[in-house]
């Protein structure tokens, strides 16, 4: 989960305003085309308009009465405008939440520098950061905002990122390398460095997912179509149905209003998901906006709802960054804090994360030494594999792997012992990294250093398992120590002693299995792999060219984050299938409530169909528009929200959805219809 | 009363028992594998494939197996035609009967070539026997082996893997013929030989009454005719009061066979299914859907039909045999309506009771087991008519559950909806305006169209609907009571039996093949499953809901309005 959930009211004032205004906005025709659905309701609102206007004109009382029709018109310019309403709310909170991003790239005076010109030899000139252009350069120092997203190509710095992700703790970030990247917006803390424009102004990523957002550049994804096509075919059938109906009441001499064929068919076509499926769609790249992850396309959240495999590095996902030492283990003749004052003093000067975990291990087992005057520190070097401190009473420490010390021990004329051997061994087949330490030429004891887990992963390898999701962990480990972890941590799978082109061949393999695979990375050997991916999501600390080849960026560089993006593209798929089912179910309550009213006056027979006890066909008919068209609002919440995934599997959540939004769609209509008649009745 | 119901869960639990096996065989057959009938059979197909020059072994694509189902079916057409019009100088015509005018010719060809079998004649006085035999016999066999074909290359379709090869329609043609519908034909047929039914070439029989007055009495070859009449869906029967007819029907047991056989390989088809794919949970599941709906549409019928009819009891008379009106004393009333729920669900049509004297709950109930259409369905075309449902249930259940929609193991995408919902739209797209623009003739001129209609109001309305649904449907049986021998209701019937028998074969069979070539997707933990009886239920609100609801309306003009009127 990110740091700082941004969380907006469903329904701020602000945006509301807005969403009412824009709900006018989009009654043009030209934009209402894109929806069939509310399209043909449009039509139908326009025929209801002259109808009234018709009836004020010639007074034609065989259509009802004025006050009749013209209710109808406005329940069905409700309608209308409430499913408009829905998609510019969806559209203003997307838009609120990334302008609250895009506040962070204000205008900012910009140290420009002249690329042909030495970077730190020259007086930068000061420009607006609108001024810049894709390869321009520019100089941070201290305290500077970075203006524009970039790779650094000079220097190293340290960088407040906590504007874009929330997480105060500052990084690191320099040139060359996987962590080059720099984004517009956050601050650098210390040092200075030389900055590379990688986008053309008004194309980074955040700006196309505003556009994406905002509905100017949102296509349909391959499922909208295929559910719009679904929508438009129960359109049709309805047209059908309302239109043959005018020559079966020819033929049974029973007159027909238009106000009642039109609310036939509004109520029959599917106007609930037909007036939310754009909301929904916009409210899905929201929730992945507010996770913090920029989506390049709403397909690619959509397709990580069906994931069938996830690549997760270990380091920094699957275990907290670097292993820790977790246990001294002395040798036969050394008593333990004998060893461990061995072992902190051998580690003093090791900057290493295990080395200063050595000493953070002895300081909780209550010895801690400090630097002393006359030692002398030996550096880890490619060819002694070892490291250590030569004391100022002449001994020396070593600590190193134990093929290392052995040879160091050997030197002496010494063996390590076979109680250390043993133990050495036995870490090994733990998955963890035994370090042994030697005492002027003789084994002392080993440090075990172990990878940890991070708390809670199990359970969510385990929530992914229940989706259908396959777990592999990708990491530099030989098999050994990988199977280990595996077991551990809980994932499914792994790739042991991974080069980078281990994970694109996966990926292919797994694919032409006809399965959908997700990674996640950051360096630009990834680049390939991420393109391959069917989801590759980015980190924002990574390279330019990782960006460019996935499909989502995650701000936060959070590497579980990929958890929350299946789930977001669940979530996205079942909001629309829960809702036309809905919607379809819905039918059978409007069917019993207005076929009755268009004939029970000239066929009283068909009372018996009036199983709801409608009080007359112009409440029958009226309660029915009107519980059409509230419904849809009232369902504005869920839309945007989003149905709640549960990992429990498919047929249990079928059956689960089933009951709430298909029983469920089948009754709320007729409790809904019954009482919006006891009170239209008090009228008609 | 209660030996009836039970003579009914009789033919129902015969019809299991039978279905089971056969549908185990009609997988082996399609599959390719060693049956019992090999020795029979094989070297006569192989007659078959050499004479032809088809080689049986060629795999097609779902483009190039349609072409040949179309291509077979266009020959069948003219070839119907010639003979019927010059069956006067064929041979096999002992009662001198002459040709038939071009229009019947046409309507009759077109009527058995999509297996619909509407009959706008009398067998016994407008066709010889040769026509029988060559035209009505010859089309009952093909034109089901033609439907049964189709479903098999969709089973093909179905298997796990991704190719275009989708074997070889005239293969599947040919067994469907020869390794089903002819023996259980020939079965079917000798049962009926020896329970009175004529199988002769002799002409009419001339005798002299025992009150001296000479009669004549039509026969023929009709055992055989009548077996594939049954098996293959098709309806169309040698006489003209069809399954009615004491020849064609003569006692209880024959009237049990016969309806066993009108379900037997609708069924089946549902069984072969399960084991060609080796999924059995899947067809039992289909199976489910398709008995729920059967029961719903029977049970009601059955109590409608026992109780007898409102308006006579409201006259005071006692009816203890139920409504009899247009029913046949040997089958009872809730054998004639059970038989009437079968013949409609299965698009088979053949008749032992007058569907116009049905209660109208019961004619509306006819009528729904044909505008759903998929309950069974006919051999093949019932199961393709279900794939569609089966589409698109999977595509909202897919979204249901968050996952983009598949159907065992193959993405479902625009595409295929596009033609599923083609497929859905066209059933009440031509029942609906069929009967709309025939309601708006009447409506605006009675007087010149009032041969039509001999009860006007909501059973006329009943009637036209019927028509066309029976049409839309391929079924072919009749609401009689509509004078349909005029050239709109030909015409018109014979436009719709045309749209409504080609395009639902060719949409389940595109859609099929489009997804076949489609990449495999294995199964995981996150995939729906199609074979759960969660899946069931949203095929069946599918079904009800699109299928049965576009007609509420209708109804409530027709059957329902008459219902509450003689309540």
């Amino acid at each position: 989960m990110s740091k700082h959930k941004k969380e907006t009211k469903l329904f701020d004032p602000g945006l509301l305003g807005q969403a009412t205004r824009q709900a006018f906005v989009k009654l043009n025709p030209v934009i209402m085309f894109r929806n069939p659905v509310m399209f043909t309701v449009e039509l139908g609102t326009i025929v209801m308009l002259i109808v009234t206007i018709r009836v004020i004109i010639v007074s034609d009382a065989s259509q009802g009465s004025f006050i009749y029709n013209l209710i109808v018109f406005m329940v069905l310019l409700f309608t209308v405008l409430f499913a408009n309403f829905a998609e510019a709310l969806a559209e203003a909170r997307g838009k609120a939440q990334a302008n609250s991003l895009r506040r962070t790239r204000e205008e900012t005076p910009t140290k420009k520098l002249d690329s042909e010109k030495d970077s730190f030899q020259q007086v930068p000139e000061i420009v607006p950061s609108s001024q810049l252009l894709k390869g321009d350069l520019f100089i941070c120092e201290t305290g500077d905002i970075i203006p524009m997203d970039g790779e650094i190509i000079q220097g190293i710095a340290t960088i407040d990122e906590s504007a874009i992700t929330g997480e105060s703790a500052p990084v690191i970030r320099e040139a060359g390398g996987d962590k080059s990247s720099v984004t517009g917006g956050t601050k650098v803390l210390s040092d200075s460095i030389v900055v590379k424009v990688t986008t053309q102004p008004g194309e980074s990523f955040l700006d196309k997912m505003i556009a994406l957002v905002e509905g100017a550049s949102r296509q349909k994804t391959p499922n909208e179509i295929a559910l719009t096509i679904l929508l438009a075919g129960f359109t049709l059938v309805f047209i059908i149905v309302t239109v043959t109906l005018k020559p079966f009441a020819d033929y049974a001499n029973t007159p027909i209003t238009i106000a009642a064929y039109i609310s036939l068919f509004v109520c029959l076509i599917p106007t609930t998901i037909g007036g939310l499926l754009s909301a929904i769609g916009i409210a899905g790249m929201d929730r992945a906006l507010r996770a913090n992850v920029i989506a390049k396309s709403g397909k690619a959240v959509e397709t990580a709802g069906d994931i069938d495999i996830l690549l997760l590095d270990k380091t920094g996902t699957i275990t907290i960054g670097n292993r820790k030492a977790t246990n001294f283990w002395p040798g036969a003749n050394t008593s333990e804090t004998e060893f461990i004052e061995m072992a902190v003093l051998g580690s003093l000067a090791d900057g290493t994360p295990e080395g200063k975990s050595i000493v953070e291990l002895g300081a909780d087992k209550g010895i801690s030494k400090s630097k002393m005057a006359g030692m002398e520190f030996i550096a880890f070097t490619a060819e002694t594999r070892s490291s250590g401190v030569n004391l100022p009473d002449g001994g020396q420490i070593r600590k190193g792997a134990f093929d290392a010390i052995n040879e160091i021990v050997g030197n002496q004329g010494n063996k390590v012992s076979a109680r250390i051997f043993e133990r050495v061994q036995l870490i090994s087949k733990k998955g963890g990294t035994p370090l042994v330490v030697s005492k002027d030429g003789e084994a002392k004891g080993v440090i075990e250093l172990q990878d940890i887990i991070k708390p809670g992963i199990e359970e969510r390898f385990d929530r992914l398992r229940k989706m259908g999701v396959k777990t592999v962990m990708v990491t530099g480990d030989n098999p050994l120590t990988a199977q280990y972890i595996a077991s551990r941590s809980g994932v499914d799978d792994f790739i042991a002693e991974a080069k980078p082109e281990d994970k694109m061949n996966y990926i292919r393999a797994e694919q032409a299995r006809g399965k959908m695979v997700a990674m996640m990375g950051d360096g630009t050997n990834d680049a390939p792999a991420l393109a391959q991916a069917d989801v590759g999501v980015t980190m924002n600390s990574g390279t330019q060219a990782a960006k460019e080849a996935g499909n989502m960026v995650d701000l936060d560089n959070d590497p579980t984050k990929l958890i929350e993006v299946v789930e977001i593209g669940k979530q996205l798929l079942m909001t629309r299938g829960t809702l036309t089912t809905f919607s379809i179910a819905n039918d059978v309550a409007k069917y019993f409530a207005i076929v009755p009213a268009l004939f029970i006056t000239s066929i009283p027979a068909l009372q018996g169909l009036n199983i709801m006890r409608l009080h007359s066909s112009e409440s029958a008919i009226l309660s029915a528009v009107i519980f059409n068209a509230v419904i849809i609002p009232l369902l504005i919440p869920l839309a945007l929200r989003g149905v709640t995934y549960r990992p429990i599997g498919a047929s249990a959540l079928l059956r689960r959805n089933l009951l709430i939004y298909g029983l469920g769609g089948v009754i709320v209509p007729f409790i809904g219809i019954k009482l919006i008649d006891l009170i239209v009745s008090n009228w008609y | 009363m209660k030996i009836e119901i039970l003579g009914i869960v009789m033919m129902i639990l015969l019809v299991m028992a039978l279905a089971i096996p056969l549908g185990k065989y009609i997988a082996k057959v399609y599959l390719g594998e060693r049956t019992l009938l090999d020795r029979v059979f094989s070297s006569l197909e192989r007659l078959f494939f050499t004479y032809s020059g088809i080689d049986p072994n060629r795999e097609m694509t779902w483009q190039q197996n349609l072409k040949a189902l179309l291509t077979i079916n266009i020959v069948w057409f003219f070839l119907a035609i010639f003979i019927l019009m010059n069956q006067a100088w064929l041979p096999l015509n002992p009662d001198k009967i002459p040709s038939m005018s071009p229009d019947l010719a046409f309507n009759t060809a077109i009527s058995f070539l999509v297996n619909c079998n509407l009959q706008h004649y009398s067998g016994e006085t407008a066709l010889s026997y040769f026509s029988q035999i060559a035209v009505i016999m010859f089309l009952q066999f093909v034109t089901a082996a033609t439907g049964m074909a189709a479903a098999a290359v969709v089973f093909n379709a179905m298997r796990q893997r991704s190719t275009d090869k989708l074997g070889n329609f005239y293969t599947y043609f040919l067994k469907s013929c020869t390794r089903i519908l002819l023996p259980v034909s020939f079965i079917s047929a000798v049962i009926l030989l020896f329970s009175g039914t004529p199988m002769t070439f002799e002409g009419v029989q001339h005798f002299t009454t025992l009150q001296g007055d000479s009669a004549s009495l039509a026969r023929g070859p009709a055992a055989a005719m009548i077996a594939i009449k049954q098996v293959g869906t098709n309806g169309g029967g040698f006489f003209g009061v069809n399954s009615a007819h004491p020849f064609e029907n003569p006692t209880y047991l024959t009237n049990m066979v016969e309806n066993i056989l009108i379900l037997l390989l609708p069924v089946s088809m549902v069984f072969a299914l399960g084991h060609y794919l080796n999924r059995k949970k899947l067809s039992w599941t289909i199976f489910g859907v398709m008995t729920t709906g059967f029961l719903l549409l029977l049970i009601p019928a059955l109590y409608q039909e026992m109780n007898g009819n409102p308006a006579l009891s409201a006259m005071g008379i006692h009816q203890p045999m139920g409504n009899m009106e247009g029913k046949e004393v040997r089958f009872g009333s809730a054998a004639s309506a059970f038989w009437t729920i079968s013949t409609t669900i299965t698009s088979n049509g053949s008749v032992n009771t007058m569907h116009d004297s049905l209660t109208p709950l019961s004619g509306m109930l006819a009528m729904l087991g044909m505008m759903i259409n998929s309950f069974f369905g006919g051999v093949g075309a019932g199961f393709l008519n279900f794939y569609i449902f089966i589409i698109l249930a999977v595509f909202i259940s897919g979204l249901m559950v968050g996952r983009t929609p598949e159907f065992l193991g193959k993405k479902v995408e625009a595409k295929e909806i596009k033609i599923a919902m083609i497929i859905a739209l066209i059933h009440p797209l031509l029942i609906l305006s069929g009967t709309a623009i025939a309601s708006y003739l009447y409506a605006v001129n009675p007087a010149a169209n009032a041969g039509w209609l001999n009860n006007p109001g909501y059973h006329g309305f009943s009637e036209m609907l019927y028509e066309y649904t029976s049409a839309a449907a391929n079924n072919g049986s009749g609401f009689e009571g509509l004078g349909d021998n005029t050239p709109w209701w030909n015409i018109s019937t014979g436009i719709v039996l045309i749209l409504s028998r080609y395009l639902p074969l060719i949409g389940p069979v595109a859609i099929a093949g489009i997804l076949a070539k489609k990449k495999y997707i294995p199964e995981t933990a996150g995939t729906l499953r199609t074979d759960t009886a969660s899946f069931g239920l949203i095929t069946f609100v599918i079904i009800v809901l699109v299928a049965a609801l576009s007609f509420f309306p209708a109804l409530a003009l027709g059957p329902l309005a008459e219902h509450f009127l003689i309540q």
